[in-house]
């Protein structure tokens, strides 16, 4: 934010004061994350909200703010008397006693595991006992991990998945019935997911293994309030969210040997052969990461606007909105994107082939909108007048040439997909760049509205049905797209 | 003390910076306004003499396709001339009433050139081209129906570059690539496949 000289010398003064008054919280906040890291905390996840509180341990056991546990959940007050602590939530009532071991809860007795701590005023209970002791205040079932410290109030475990899809790089992908959002940590031989707040509940083992060399195992522990997987690998972990936080894809960047000259890099089912004593072994070119498998480009943007489809629609921005929907849909399948771009910001048309190029991709997908016809037309290149290429340098303008009959049949596994969602489609060449200079499979796909109104190109539905036959079809050609070259 | 023969070569100097200063200003105005005359220039008249019957690939918006049409044309004897009058003849249908693919007002062919012998090059004027509307389909029309009528009409074509008022240009409205030589080959399989 900026203000002007006059102004800011006018405020000055309230500044300093304001700076004083707030300087300690400040500090605060700066102190308090360095000295929780190794705090005991208890976790409490319930419908509504999750938080932690701190442990506080007395005489060898672990207590818990009673009144700090249940205050998010509803209306709740509590009163001391004397060695008397009071707590009412709705109409249960709750008395307990500093330092004695029985409390009576909504007239019942109840037998605390360690005696009830009444310590400046605050109520704390032990932790073991929380399973007994909520479920007869707030009227719901509760299940506690005392060894982690993880309380879960009602119905909200997130359960987990994890399935490994042996492309080539190799992919874990792990589904969550609900949306997530780990701390996530790599280092040599691993990478760390962290869930703080998630309500993450152990698989059946806690130990998955997945017999494969890549990534072997991965492993399910709790701790201190926390749920963590740990992924064991033997190459370097990505880690990437999709599906709107329910699913996270993890790859391997393997090294894969390159093609000449950025030629497609066909996934290899077998291992490598080991070349034999005596035998001459062909020379090994660099090996270049792959780490996508599709490359989405969202057609147009920035002062670019493509067609002007109405006043307010443009398809700039419909392509960015079809090219996000169409990640996900990829990304739920298994399949790893990349997105040149997803801001408004343009790229040149140069600049979209060399960034495709650089990925070493499988397949490039242009997306496009249109005003005029129906449905969605899918394009291959048609190839200028052929540049020469010189040994192992392609000519930039036709460099598509040797993928083309990959584009050709990306192009009809889509078009294929389309038809059997009853889509008007057609499949034609057409002189667009960059579709000449990407050395990958390419395909750019227009699409046209529904019906005659121009606006239906906007609807989510009408978008959402065309992103998930696109999906298909690229799921549906994707082995084909490796060797078919 | 600067010495007086420095001041003096400065003060020319200082002169003929204004005097280009003001030339080239003048000359910057003429250009703007031959240029704007150019563009208010109406379509060339058609070539007087005997009548040819010629095959045009006319692009019809609704379905998206090209239909071969037969028309009859007075063309000139000279092979360049010939290129562009059958040219002229396609762009008549596009931009009379009820077009099936409408170009936009003063759309105009300005030349067509036989470089070497295969080589072609059409130079369309800037409204042709500022006035196109923008899609894949409709821009591949007109650049298809344009070469595969000049292929179809004129022999031995193998490659074919559009200009705008004698310029490169990357794309006709945002999407046909206009940058690179377009095979003639390639194009009659496009044709082929917008039938």
């Amino acid at each position: 934010m900026f203000f002007s000289r006059q102004s800011a010398f006018r405020s000055a003064r309230p500044h300093r004061k304001f700076t004083v008054q707030i300087l300690p919280f400040l500090l605060l906040l700066l102190i308090l994350p360095a000295g929780s890291a190794d705090e005991k905390r208890i976790a409490i996840y319930g419908a509504t909200t999750n938080y932690t509180l701190p442990v506080i341990d007395r005489d060898g056991h672990e207590n818990v703010g009673l009144l700090e546990i249940i205050e998010p959940l509803g209306r709740v007050n509590s009163r001391t008397d004397g060695q008397h602590w009071k707590i009412r939530y709705n109409n249960v009532e709750a008395d307990f006693t500093n330092g004695k071991t029985r409390a009576k809860i909504h007239g019942k007795d109840f037998e605390l595991s360690s005696p009830f701590l009444l310590e400046g005023g605050r109520g704390l209970v032990p932790i073991p006992s929380l399973s007994g002791i909520l479920p007869r205040i707030i009227d719901t079932p509760v299940s506690l991990n005392e060894t982690s410290r993880r309380l879960f109030i009602g119905n909200v475990a997130t359960h987990f998945t994890a399935q490994l899809n042996r492309t080539n790089p190799e992919r874990l992908v792990m589904n969550f019935t609900a949306p997530v959002n780990p701390t996530i940590a790599t280092e040599p031989g691993r990478l760390r997911m962290v869930f703080h707040r998630e309500p993450l509940v152990a698989p059946s083992s806690p130990t998955l293994t997945f017999e494969d060399k890549t990534i072997p195992s991965a492993t399910y522990s709790e701790n201190n309030g926390t749920a963590e997987i740990d992924v064991t690998s033997s190459a370097p972990l990505m880690a990437s969210f999709s599906n709107e936080g329910h699913t996270i894809t993890i790859t391997a960047a393997s090294q894969t040997p390159a093609a000449p000259a950025g030629a497609l890099q066909p996934p290899s089912p077998t291992p490598p052969a080991t070349p034999t004593a005596g035998a001459t072994a062909p020379p090994t070119p660099p090996p270049v990461p792959r780490h996508f498998f599709a490359v989405l480009d969202a057609s147009h943007g920035g002062d670019d606007t493509g067609v002007v489809l109405t006043p307010v629609l443009l398809e700039r921005d419909v392509t960015l909105a079809l090219t996000r929907r169409l990640r996900q849909e990829l990304e739920s399948r298994g399949i790893s994107t990349l997105l040149l771009r997803d801001t408004d910001g343009g790229l040149t048309l140069d600049q979209r082939a060399v960034f495709t190029n650089t990925a070493h991709p499988v397949i490039y997908i242009a997306l496009h909108a249109a005003s005029d016809g129906r449905g969605v037309r899918v394009y291959t290149a048609l190839l200028p007048f052929g540049g020469e290429n010189n040994g192992p340098f392609i000519a930039w303008d036709t460099a598509q040439e040797r993928f083309l009959s990959v584009s050709q049949l990306a192009a009809q596994g889509v078009a294929a997909e389309l038809q059997k969602r009853q889509i008007q489609v057609r499949t034609l060449a057409a002189p667009l760049r960059p579709l000449n200079n990407v050395t990958a499979a390419a395909i750019a796909v227009e699409v046209a509205p529904p019906t005659s109104d121009v606006k239906d190109l906007s609807l989510a539905a009408y978008q959402q049905n065309v992103v998930s036959a696109l999906a298909n079809g690229i799921v549906s050609v994707r082995d084909r797209l490796g060797v078919a070259r | 003390m600067i010495p007086r023969h420095l001041i003096f070569a400065g003060v020319v100097m200082l002169i003929a910076v204004f005097s280009l200063g003001i030339y080239a200003g003048r000359m910057r105005g003429r250009v703007t306004h031959v240029e704007t005359r150019t563009d208010a220039r109406p379509v060339a008249p058609p070539a007087a003499g005997p009548t040819e019957s010629v095959t045009l690939y006319v692009a019809y918006d609704d379905p998206g396709i090209l239909r071969v049409q037969r028309a009859d044309v007075a063309l000139p004897s000279a092979r360049q001339q010939r290129a562009e009058e059958v040219l002229r003849a396609l762009l008549e249908i596009y931009l009379a009433k009820n077009s099936p693919h409408p170009l936009a007002p003063g759309s105009d062919l300005r030349a067509v050139y036989l470089v070497t012998p295969g080589i072609v090059v059409i130079d369309v004027n800037a409204a042709f081209a500022n006035g196109h509307r923008s899609g894949i389909l409709e821009e591949e029309l007109t650049v298809a129906s344009m070469i595969q009528t000049l292929t179809a009409n004129i022999p031995d074509i193998l490659q074919v570059k559009i200009l705008v008022e004698g310029r490169d240009r990357e794309t006709l409205a945002g999407h046909a690539d206009l940058s690179d030589f377009y095979d003639a080959g390639a194009v009659s399989q496009l044709a082929s496949q917008l039938q």
